[in-house]
């Protein structure tokens, strides 16, 4: 998908965790898009990240340390 | 086979626990009390004679056939109106009895055609029976006199006469066979709850008159066919009665459509189907249906039906019909190419709501075991998934917590988003019925939706509220309920966690929170928010319905733990009448979902990433698992277009015209390799297909559907089906394809795969189906009658978890462009995308899609009624005409997705929910201006759709004879 759209959608989902008691918001960012993104989608996420973390919400990228890093290479999950 | 003959008792059964016993000729019996003498004497076996009674219907006491003789009491009251009392004498058999009967039997048939043997209901008339039961021989009166029989009578029209009522496409009205019983007013008032039809007229000019003397079809009438039902004649036949004849067997099946799920008796002559009745027996309905499931199953010998398997190379090709085992061989082919070409993880497939259980299980275990990813998904992606993971996470599991019987039980209904007068008229009925009796309506819709206030029925408060503030509406609501006390402290301290609520009761209380604060961007007036905030608290037992209006939004999963908070504040969970109960779209959600159609859970709802969980399927399935949760449907499409996905197997599902966004979905389709489509029809999504995989019908294979309330319900084979292969054959013969070691010879040995991998599923066996009917899971070794209510005595998940519910605007936002917001729908009469309803006679009451606007609106735009509009968004344009009309409020707009001409989805845009990707359907800001017809985009759409469906003809290629 389009790095703007993930970048979207990974901070939608930080909007939501910003509301939540402050012990389960980076957690909880995280622990989401371990258990709904497939790991293309994760994938993304990390080359996106890894240069630049403008445009995510400070969040998301707190949470990128608990976001499981696939290993494979991409399309072959 | 026999046709299964249901027991009419002549009233409906007592309620009551206190029994009292009577002697009805010479049998001594025990009913409850408040049991009708008609009632007990039929529970006793003995059939009192009647034609006005029926148990469908309370008891009215008009026909003065039903009369019997109770010893200490005068004359000859009716059994039908007269309730047991303890040491009654009842005698349902005298001379003077007899006497009475045979000369109110002579006074109908002096006044009714005497054509018996060439009328529709020759061998199912109760008038015919009753005249046989009273040993009526001779009508002294003659037929000569004034009657309502005859067209022409001593050379001259008679004024009494009526010509029959044909406008119905499903029924017939034939006022000369009217005996005037009233059961089928009484039906449509006590039943259906539309109050269609009336008796006009007094004494012997009375009879049945749809609405103002109006025809059927210009009437109120909703065609739920309960009045036809009801009727003992034939004045209101089925069509396909008149056409056919009488059925002689029938089988008990469940309807394909909505997620009601209702019982219906298919009854038949051969294979061929006669008419569709409810079951009494069936627990969803109580014997009550709706103009499709008792009308519309036309579709499944409709000639646009594909029966032979289809396979093209480009999509620019015609398609090339080819026998199964190519089909298969072909399938299997591409898609190991594909695998091989661009990795494991570049299929998918997606399980239907439409299939049953088994064929959904297959599909889903098609994908993890035979591709070995989790790309699978369903289309309640589009629709609840957000229920799935707002209940997850509040109560533990993701399903409705009632069964519909809860509605009778319950004080105050909130209904949010959820139409359900048209889109599950039959609990809408039963709703309405509750309403009648007492209690009372809270309806949060932006728009005025029939139910605000439709005939005896009138909500307390209309919330109307803009569309994509819901959160911020029903965190106003909880705010009142914890400002002014009036939470249930004992039922939190003991059911939830105290320090999460008190977390949550000091997020809410914020007067940012306030009804007050909140009305400036939710337009909900405060007075009314507060109003029905204490009506919910206070009112008894409270129970919110909801439908796609809340899910259906960029925070539809946060909408959904917000109704979860506000039912377990008020402690209104665990008990008949209470609970959270999401109205399902289709027939079989519940079930795909139940069935592991989610790519990140296993059957059950179990997460993919659990070890002990995979391993169980590992076992059984002799493959390993992967444990990472693969891609939902957008995220298939988006990787699609990346170049990433490139097949996928598609069952039962319309993606091109359901899903969001068209021109997306379309982009997605186009840039795959191998897009199978197994389908009833070349619908909108085998535009861009590469095979094509005839379906079956819901009448040509055995399987279960699992309904809105859990009821896990069998359908059954009534007929062999037309293209060859039940659905669940054909996905076993493509996983055989694919060197898979499946055998299955009967779809009841999948269930008893799920039920051996399935908690949940633990006891659920066909035998056991058989025997109950149907049973709500769970129904496991603790729970083996099933569990109607949820959460009972502690939560699944054990303590109910509150969730801070924050509003979030939507990023789509009205401006200068793009000034109104549009929400979509359906209608009563067309179901989902209509690849269904549209092929049948439905398409008399909604033959297009209309774009709702509000006069003010419409005004300023120089738009009148009927007029062409042009409707755009920032994704697309469409046109379509325009209904005036003050349900929606101004600056809303409304239309339907059921004509794939419209395309209503090229107008809504990519948002999606936050947590589960379900689209923003319900929100898109967009513009209306007058037009002269259909845009170049939808006549584009239309000449590629043309194109598209060719088949190329053998003929041509054989040589002349």
């Amino acid at each position: 998908m389009s790095p703007d759209k993930l970048r979207y959608q990974a901070n939608q989902i930080a909007t939501f965790f910003a509301s939540q008691p402050e012990a389960e918001q980076i957690e909880g960012v995280a622990d989401h898009i371990n258990k709904f993104w497939d790991p293309r989608m994760r994938t993304q996420l990390f080359e996106i990240a890894d240069q630049s973390a403008e445009g995510f919400k400070p969040m998301v990228v707190a949470a990128l340390e608990k976001i499981r890093r696939p290993e494979l290479a991409k399309g072959s999950q | 086979m026999t046709l299964i003959q249901e027991i009419d008792y002549g009233t409906p059964a007592s309620k009551a626990e206190k029994t009292v016993r009577l002697v009805i000729d010479g049998n001594t019996i025990e009913v409850p009390e408040g049991t009708s003498v008609m009632r007990a004497s039929m529970e006793a076996g003995i059939q009192v004679p009647k034609l006005c009674a029926t148990d469908m219907v309370d008891a009215f006491g008009s026909c003065r056939l039903c009369l019997v003789e109770i010893e200490g009491r005068n004359g000859t009251p009716a059994s039908c109106t007269t309730p047991v009392s303890e040491g009654m004498v009842v005698h349902t058999q005298t001379g003077r009895l007899k006497d009475i009967r045979r000369g109110v039997m002579e006074l109908y048939i002096s006044d009714h055609p005497l054509d018996c043997l060439t009328c529709a209901a020759n061998g199912d008339c109760e008038l015919q029976d009753m005249a046989g039961a009273v040993g009526l021989r001779d009508v002294r009166y003659g037929y000569e006199g004034d009657n309502h029989v005859k067209a022409r009578q001593n050379g001259e029209a008679n004024p009494r006469y009526m010509a029959k009522d044909e406008s119905n496409p499903y029924f017939t009205y034939d006022p000369s066979k009217c005996i005037v019983c009233s059961r089928c007013v009484r039906a449509c008032e006590e039943v259906q709850g539309t109050f269609a039809l009336t008796i006009e007229g007094r004494g012997f000019e009375s009879r049945v008159s749809p609405g103002m003397h109006e025809s059927f079809m210009n009437s109120e009438c909703v065609s739920c066919g309960a009045c036809v039902q009801a009727c003992p004649t034939a004045t209101l036949t089925e069509k396909s009665v008149i056409e056919i004849g009488q059925p002689e067997h029938s089988v008990v099946t469940t309807c394909a459509y909505c997620g009601v799920g209702c019982s219906f008796k298919a009854e038949m002559r051969g294979e061929e189907v006669v008419r569709m009745v409810p079951w009494k027996d069936g627990k969803a309905n109580r014997g009550h249906s709706c103009v499709k499931g008792r009308f519309a199953w036309g579709y499944a010998t409709h000639q646009d039906r594909i029966l032979n398997p289809m396979v093209r190379e480009k999509i620019t090709d015609p398609w090339r019909e080819v026998s199964w085992d190519e089909a298969f061989a072909h399938v299997a082919k591409e898609f190991r190419r594909l695998q091989f070409q661009y990795g494991k993880g570049s299929i998918g497939g997606i399980t239907s709501s439409r299939c049953t259980n088994e064929e959904t299980f297959l599909v889903q275990k098609l994908v993890r075991a035979g591709f070995g990813n989790n790309n699978v998904d369903t289309c309640a992606r589009v629709c609840h998934s957000p229920t799935g993971y707002g209940l997850g996470k509040a109560f533990g599991t993701s399903a409705g917590t009632q069964d519909f019987d809860s509605v009778e039980h319950t004080d105050v209904v909130i209904l949010i988003g959820a139409n359900p007068t048209d889109g599950h008229p039959v609990f809408a009925s039963r709703l309405k019925k509750r309403l009648r009796a007492g209690a009372k309506l809270i309806v949060i819709d932006p728009r005025r939706i029939d139910l605000v206030r439709s005939a005896h029925v009138e909500a307390s408060h209309h919330l109307p509220l803009r569309p994509g503030t819901n959160v911020a509406v029903l965190t106003a609501l909880a705010h009142v309920i914890v400002t002014e006390g009036l939470f249930d402290e004992a039922f939190i301290r003991e059911r939830c966690d105290w320090s999460e609520f008190e977390d949550w009761a000091s997020f809410v209380a914020d007067p940012a929170h306030s009804p007050e604060a909140t009305e400036v961007y939710t337009g909900v007036p405060a007075e009314e928010l507060r109003g029905a905030a204490r009506l919910y608290a206070r009112g008894g037992n409270g129970a919110i319905y909801y439908g796609l209006g809340v899910t259906e939004h960029s925070q539809g999963s946060t909408t959904v733990m917000a109704i979860a908070n506000l039912a377990m504040a008020t402690g209104n969970i665990g008990r008949p009448g209470v609970g959270v109960n999401p109205l399902r779209g289709q027939n079989n959600v519940q079930g795909a979902c139940d069935m592991g159609s989610f790519p990140h859970e296993l059957p059950g709802y179990r997460h993919i990433s659990g070890t002990e969980v995979r391993d169980v399927f590992e076992k059984l399935w002799g493959v390993e698992l992967n444990p990472e949760p693969g891609l939902r449907i957008p995220n298939m499409l988006d990787a699609a277009v990346d170049g990433t996905f490139r097949g996928i197997y598609i069952q039962g599902e319309d993606i091109l015209q359901s899903d969001p966004d068209t021109k997306h979905v379309k982009a997605g389709l186009e840039a795959m390799e191998c897009v199978v489509v197994h389908d009833l029809f070349l619908n909108e999504t085998a535009n861009y297909a590469h095979v094509f995989l005839p379906g079956s019908t819901f009448l040509e294979k055995d399987g279960t559907f699992t309904n809105a309330e859990r009821r896990i319900n069998r359908v059954r084979r009534v007929m062999s089906p037309k293209n060859g292969l039940a659905d669940w054959e054909v996905t076993l013969k493509l996983a055989q394809a694919m060197g898979l070691d499946w055998s299955y010879a009967h779809p009841s040995e999948i269930m008893d795969e799920i039920a051996a991998t399935t908690p949940s599923f633990a006891s659920v066996t066909y035998q056991m189906l058989e025997e109950k009917g149907s049973v709500q899971w769970p129904c496991n070794e603790a729970k083996p009658d099933g569990t109607p209510v949820m959460h009972l005595d502690g939560f699944v998940r054990g303590k109910g978890k509150f969730i801070r519910t924050e509003y979030v605007a939507t990023d789509e936002r009205t401006g200068p462009r793009f000034p109104l917001l549009l929400t979509t729908g359906r209608i009563l009469s067309q179901y989902n995308v209509g690849a269904q309803t549209r092929r049948t006679e439905n398409v008399a009451w909604h033959g297009e899609d209309r774009l709702e606007i509000h006069p003010h609106d419409a005004e300023q735009r120089g738009i009148h009624q009927d007029d062409w509009v042009k409707l755009a968004s920032r994704s697309g344009e469409t046109a379509l005409r325009a209904t005036i009309t003050e349900r929606v409020a101004p600056g809303v707009v409304y239309t339907t997705f059921h004509h794939p001409g419209t395309q209503a989805n090229v107008i809504t845009t990519d948002f999606t929910d936050w947590a589960t990707n379900c689209p923003e359907y319900k929100v898109t800001a967009v513009q209306v201006s007058p037009s002269n017809g259909p845009t170049a985009w939808q006549q584009d759409y239309e000449a590629q759709a043309t194109r598209s469906r060719r088949i190329a003809t053998e003929d041509a290629l054989e040589p002349a004879e």
